[in-house]
């Protein structure tokens, strides 16, 4: 129980995938606009990784035994079908769910943190619930970093940045500062 | 006819007798007694990086920002809050650099004063902790040789440091930490102890800070609010494993938290605009701070917990905001009487 705690703690915040790691960068920058926007994507995120553990654990356990070098291509190729598969079944049986996660569930099935998370979760050889624990770790932390960052734009938003610093490039400078200030968190957790 | 003149201007129409720069230089007023305090207790070489530091925030402040800007004070604060964050022996040149990463990408970058997300001097600091982690973590001992000390100050840029000459001692966090040994309070109190230029004696500190609260140049709230909330959580802790972890006095004194909780948590621009905000921010810093110190790989995270809750005011503020003068809450039907 504590070695599930321990790993989801260090997936959220000690190694946060965006501000750590710098994986899923692109909804990162392109979808932290607005807190409700980029609270759905950080929603869809731990709905997609989920199903890539599950995915990962039982491509890993049940069909690639024998069949390592198509470690790579097979995520890919499942992760993306089954996120496909499961938002048109999300469409039919709940349109509010869809609503809500709907148009984001395709953009990220192809992430960098997504494929991320399945290497990952195979060369630490997690099993299920400890990859299960990696995945909501992982979303809840790229939800943390998405939402922060969005809060962030939204106060700066009638700021009077100068020219050469708006847009992109005060995302980038706001992130490196997230990324400077998760830095206390190095090694939490790791001397129990 | 003779009609009165009348002058159309935009509001506000009064002005009160404090202005931004008259409380910004209130606080350089204040913080003068903690940098005489460093001088006496590391000699010339803690003057020579407190001015590198506000050096290296006064320069990019007058050349790429507003005109006037340096006059206002408020680069000289965070010069001055960086330099007393950092460890005397320090090569000049790094002190100089963390200034001005602080003010360029801290402040300038957001379109200067009063719209920056994150503390300056701390941004500048933590900068300097990712770059240089080893220059930043010597801690030379207090009111040894002066010329050693100065001597490092003078390193060359990009020349690796030679500390043959200077003695060193890691701060009571980290002897706490990684040693498991606790120093006095008394000594905490007074500043006979290694660390960084500020966080030597917590009493001055206190008392500077108390100046500026009684003046109201810095919110109360905050850092009562911080110092109850490690008390609280350390004395909790110290009870249930007082072998394990120290008790509230050593926590509250020690490191940089008296420092950081006066004069970094309640910079005006990166705290949150309030009153309930206020408390809030102050409990998550006392929180992260008891985290960090206990549980964390870092001996000292002050900084990092002011920095990750100045990342949160923008939320703080969003569900703090108050009602709107004159309009009544919004009730949900079930519950209206």
């Amino acid at each position: 129980m504590g070695d599930l705690l321990w790993i989801f703690v260090s997936a959220a915040v000690v190694n946060n995938f965006t501000l750590a790691l710098f994986l899923g960068l692109c909804p990162f920058m392109g979808v932290s606009g607005r807190v409700a926007t980029a609270l759905r994507m950080g929603l869809a995120n731990i709905f997609v990784l989920t199903i890539t553990s599950l995915c990962a654990w039982a491509l890993n356990t049940y069909v690639l035994e024998h069949a390592p070098y198509l470690r790579l291509i097979s995520f890919i190729v499942v992760i993306a079908s089954l996120v496909q598969i499961t938002e048109m079944a999300i469409k039919k049986l709940s349109p509010a769910l869809f609503d809500a996660l709907g148009i984001f569930l395709p953009l990220i099935t192809t992430n960098c943190a997504i494929l991320g998370l399945a290497i990952f979760q195979t060369n630490r050889g997690y099993g299920l619930f400890e990859g299960l624990a990696f995945a909501l770790g992982a979303g809840a932390g790229l939800t943390l970093a998405l939402v922060l960052m969005a809060s962030i734009r939204e106060s700066s938003e009638l700021a009077d940045v100068p020219d050469m610093a708006r847009g992109t490039s005060l995302v980038l400078i706001i992130a490196g500062s997230l990324s400077l200030a998760f830095m206390g968190f190095a090694g939490l957790l790791s001397s129990t | 006819m003779n009609l009165p003149r009348l002058i159309v201007s935009a509001s506000p129409h009064l002005g009160g007798p404090v202005s931004t720069p008259t409380i910004m230089w209130n606080v350089v007023g204040s913080l003068l007694p903690i940098v005489a305090a460093s001088v006496w207790f590391f000699g010339p070489s803690a003057l020579a990086v407190l001015a590198a530091a506000t050096a290296g925030a006064l320069v990019p402040e007058r050349l790429f920002g507003r005109r006037g800007a340096p006059g206002d004070g408020s680069a000289v604060i965070t010069g001055l809050l960086l330099g007393l964050t950092l460890p005397p022996g320090l090569p000049l040149w790094m002190a100089f650099l963390g200034g001005a990463f602080g003010i360029v990408f801290g402040k300038l970058v957001f379109g200067g004063l009063g719209q920056n997300v994150f503390n300056p001097a701390l941004l500048g600091r933590a900068f300097l902790q990712a770059a240089f982690p080893v220059a930043l973590t010597t801690w030379p001992v207090p009111g040894q040789d002066a010329a050693a000390l100065l001597s490092t100050n003078l390193t060359a840029p990009l020349m690796s440091v030679d500390l043959a000459d200077t003695i060193t001692s890691a701060t009571p966090l980290g002897l706490m930490k990684f040693e498991g040994t606790l120093t006095d309070v008394p000594a905490l109190l007074f500043g006979t102890t290694g660390g960084c230029l500020g966080e030597t004696s917590a009493l001055l500190i206190l008392i500077c800070g108390g100046y500026l609260a009684l003046r109201r140049f810095l919110d109360w709230r905050i850092p009562v609010s911080i110092f109850a909330t490690v008390a609280v959580l350390a004395t909790a802790l110290h009870l249930v494993d007082g072998e394990r972890y120290p008790g509230a006095l050593f926590m509250l004194f020690s490191g940089g938290l008296v420092l950081g909780a006066m004069y970094m948590a309640t910079d005006m621009v990166t705290s949150p605009s309030t009153r309930r905000g206020a408390w809030i921010f102050g409990a998550g810093i006392g929180v992260l701070v008891v985290v960090i110190r206990l549980w964390g790989g870092l001996a000292e995270g002050v900084m990092y917990a002011i920095l990750l809750m100045n990342a949160l005011v923008p939320f703080i503020d969003r569900i703090t905001r108050p009602r709107v003068f004159g309009t009544v809450p919004t009730v949900p039907a079930e519950a209206r009487p």
